[in-house]
C-alpha cells in the first residue's frame, strides 16, 4: 500500500485538531504549526520526487476499487501545486508570527490556517468530483473563519458578501454534480472521462461543462465573476490576504484546468473558445483595476485577477507549449503573490497606511524592503532572470503556434501594465523626498523580511534553474495533454 | 414524477434568487436556505426516482433505490447547515456592530485608507 500521498492531507488535519486543544498557549501553537508545516514541505518534496520517478501515484481509500471508492491521485501537476502550497503555508506562518495580533492568535488562527491548507491540498489531490466539493467546503469554511477573525467593521461587511457569493457557487457546484451524475452515473474523474468519451460530447455535456466553468470561475475570479474579490480580499489583515491570494483562486484555476483537460475535451471548438475570450477579458479587467488604484493592497489584488487570466489563457490554447507555460506560470504566481502581499504587509506596518499618495522616500530608511519590492515587481512582470519569464514566454509561444495572435498580444501587453502598476508602488513610495508630516515607524521588520526573502530566493531560483525544473513541468504537461495516462493510472485497465 | 420534482426545484431556485436579490440580510439568508433545498432535491431527482425499497439490505427486496445520491445529499446537508449557522451568527454580529441589516448601507470603503 502506498499511503504517502495522503500524508499532505493528514498532517495539517492532525495539526489543526491538536492546535484546538492548545487554545490559549500561543507559544506552543506557534512552534507546533511551524514545525508541522516544515514537515509538510519535506513530505511534499518526497511526493514530487516519487511521482517523478514512478509515475502517477494513486491511493484507493479503504481499498475500494477505483470508480466505486474515493481515490486520491497525485500526478505531477497536483504534486507540484501541493509543494508550492506547503511552502506558502510555511512562510505565511512565519509572517503571521510577527504581524498577527495576539487576540487573533488566541482565537484559533493557527487551526484555521492548518484547515485551510488541508482543504487546498485535498482539492489538489482528490480524484473524485464530489470529494472535490467537500474539500472546497473545508477550504472555504476556514477562509470564512479567517476572513472575519478579529471582526472589525470592514471585515464583517466584506465577509458577509464573500460568504454569500461562495454559498451560491457551492450550491451551483452541487447542482452541476447532480446533472453530471444523471448523465453519466459516476463521480470519479477518470471514469467520467471514459464515459463521456463513450457517449460523445452531447449538447447536454457541453451545457454541464459551462456550468462547471461558472462554478470554478466564481472560485477562481475570472472575468464576469470576479466582482466579489477586490472588496473581500481588502478587508482582512495582509497575511490572510496573502494566503488567500496565493492559494484560493489558484484552486479554482486548478479545477478548471483539470476539468477541461480531463473530462470535457470533446467539444473544444466551443468550450475552449469561450475560455479564450474569458481569459482575455479577465486579463484586461485585472489590468484596468491595477492601474486605477493608488492603494497598494488593491493594486496587488487586481494583479491576482490578471494572473488568473494569463494561466487560463494557457489552458484555453491547449497545446504543448501553452500548457507547460501555464503550469510554470501557476507555480510562479503562487510564490510571487505570496511575496508581494507580504511586502505590502511590511510596507503598511512601516508606514501605517496603504495609500500611495501618503508616503514617499522609503528607500532612505528601508533600503532592503525597497529592493525586495523591486525584484518582486520584475519577477511579476516576467523579466528574464526571474521566474515569471519562462511561463509567459511559453504561453505566448503556444498562443502564436495556435494562431491566436490578438490574444497573445493581450498577454504581452498586460505584462507591461502589470510592471507599471507595481513599479508605481516602487517609484512613488520608495523614491523621492520623504513626504511631509510623515515619519516611517522605526519599528523593526526583521521577522517580516525573512519569509519575503525565502519566497524571493525561491522565485529567483525558479527562474534561473528553469533547466532543472523543466523535466517536472514537462511530465506535468504530458498528463494534462493526454488524459489516457491519468485514466490508466486510476482505473488500471 | 421527475418532471414534477424538477418544476418544484425550479420554483425553489426562483424564490431563492428573488430573495437573494433583496435588501435585507435575513431575506438573503432565507434565500440561501431555499437554494440549498432546491439543490438537494435536484440531486435526489437526478439520481432517479424509480420505485424500490429503502437502501437497507435487511429489506430483502428485488431492487433498491440508488443509495449514492442519498449519501451525497446527507453530506451536502450538513455542510450547508454549518455554513448557514455561521452566516446567521455573522449576520447577528454585523447587526450589533454596524447597526443595520440593509445591504445597501453596507457599501463603501470607509476607514480603510
Amino acid at each position: 500500500m502506498n499511503n504517502l500521498i495522503i500524508l499532505p492531507i493528514v498532517l495539517p488535519l492532525l495539526t489543526g485538531i491538536l492546535l484546538i486543544f492548545l487554545g490559549k498557549n500561543i507559544k506552543w501553537q506557534r512552534w507546533l504549526s511551524a514545525i508541522s508545516s516544515f514537515i509538510g514541505i519535506i513530505i511534499a518534496c518526497i511526493v514530487v520526487q516519487t511521482v517523478h520517478e514512478n509515475g502517477i501515484q494513486t491511493l484507493e481509500i479503504g481499498s475500494w476499487k477505483a470508480p466505486y471508492g474515493i481515490v486520491l491521485v497525485a500526478d505531477m501537476y497536483s504534486s507540484l501545486l501541493v509543494l508550492t502550497t506547503s511552502i506558502i503555508g510555511f512562510t505565511t506562518l512565519l509572517f503571521a508570527f510577527s504581524t498577527i495580533t495576539r487576540e487573533r492568535e488566541k482565537f484559533y488562527f493557527y487551526s484555521g490556517v492548518q484547515f485551510l491548507l488541508l482543504g487546498v491540498t485535498g482539492a489538489f489531490l482528490t480524484g473524485d468530483l464530489f470529494n472535490l466539493f467537500v474539500f472546497f467546503e473545508v477550504m472555504l469554511m476556514s477562509s470564512y473563519m479567517l476572513i472575519v477573525l478579529g471582526s472589525t467593521k470592514a471585515q464583517l461587511r466584506e465577509s458577509m458578501k464573500y460568504i454569500l457569493v461562495n454559498v451560491i457557487s457551492s450550491a451551483l457546484f452541487v447542482i452541476s454534480v447532480a446533472y453530471l451524475y444523471a448523465v453519466t452515473g459516476t463521480l470519479n474523474m477518470a471514469d467520467l472521462s471514459v464515459r463521456i468519451t463513450e457517449l460523445g460530447q452531447s449538447g447536454l455535456i457541453t451545457v454541464i461543462s459551462i456550468m462547471f466553468l461558472i462554478v470554478f470561475g466564481l472560485k477562481g475570479a475570472i472575468f464576469p465573476l470576479y466582482f466579489w474579490l477586490p472588496g473581500s480580499y481588502n478587508a482582512p489583515p495582509t497575511v490572510i490576504t496573502a494566503l488567500f491570494g496565493a492559494l484560493l483562486t489558484k484552486v479554482g484555476v486548478y479545477s478548471l484546468t483539470r476539468v477541461y483537460t480531463l473530462i470535457f475535451i470533446h467539444d473544444q471548438a466551443f468550450t475552449h473558445q469561450i475560455l479564450l475570450w474569458l481569459a482575455a477579458l479577465t486579463i484586461i479587467f485585472g489590468v484596468i483595476g491595477s492601474l486605477a488604484y493608488s492603494d497598494i493592497k488593491k493594486i496587488i489584488i487586481y494583479n491576482i485577477i490578471t494572473a488568473v487570466g494569463v494561466i487560463l489563457f494557457g489552458v484555453a490554447v491547449n497545446n504543448q507549449a501553452a500548457i507547460e507555460g501555464s503550469i510554470y506560470y501557476l507555480v510562479h504566481d503562487m510564490i510571487i503573490k505570496g511575496a508581494l502581499f507580504y511586502l505590502v504587509g511590511a510596507i503598511i506596518a512601516v508606514t501605517g497606511t496603504s495609500n500611495l499618495k501618503k508616503f514617499s522616500g522609503l528607500i532612505a530608511s528601508h533600503p532592503l524592503l525597497g529592493w525586495m519590492l523591486f525584484i518582486a515587481a520584475l519577477s511579476l512582470a516576467g523579466i528574464p532572470p526571474f521566474s515569471g519569464f519562462i511561463g509567459k514566454l511559453k504561453i505566448v509561444q503556444g498562443g502564436f503556434e495556435a494562431g491566436e495572435y490578438t490574444f497573445s498580444l493581450v498577454v504581452l501587453l498586460s505584462s507591461l501594465f502589470v510592471l507599471y502598476s507595481v513599479m508605481k508602488i516602487f517609484i512613488n513610495g520608495f523614491w523621492g523626498e520623504s513626504a511631509k508630516n510623515f515619519a516611517p515607524k522605526v519599528q523593526t521588520i526583521k521577522g517580516m523580511v525573512f519569509p519575503i526573502a525565502i519566497l524571493l530566493i525561491l522565485s529567483i531560483g525558479y527562474g534561473v534553474g528553469t533547466q532543472w525544473v523543466s523535466p517536472y513541468i514537462t511530465q506535468a504537461s504530458e498528463t494534462l495533454l493526454d488524459p489516457s495516462i491519468y485514466i490508466q493510472a486510476v482505473l488500471k485497465e | 414524477m421527475e418532471i414534477l420534482m424538477c418544476i418544484v426545484a425550479g420554483i425553489l431556485f426562483t424564490a431563492a434568487t428573488y430573495l437573494m436579490l433583496s435588501k435585507s440580510i435575513l431575506r438573503i439568508i432565507i434565500g440561501t436556505g431555499l437554494l440549498s433545498h432546491g439543490a438537494h432535491l435536484l440531486i435526489l431527482t437526478m439520481g432517479g426516482l424509480k420505485k424500490g425499497a429503502a437502501p437497507l439490505l435487511g429489506e430483502h427486496a428485488k431492487s433498491y433505490v440508488d443509495p449514492l445520491p442519498q449519501a451525497l445529499i446527507l453530506t451536502a446537508i450538513v455542510i450547508s447547515f454549518g455554513v448557514t449557522s455561521f452566516f446567521l451568527v455573522l449576520a447577528y454580529r454585523s447587526y450589533q456592530e454596524l447597526g443595520t441589516d440593509d445591504m445597501d448601507q453596507l457599501r463603501g470603503n470607509d476607514q480603510y485608507e
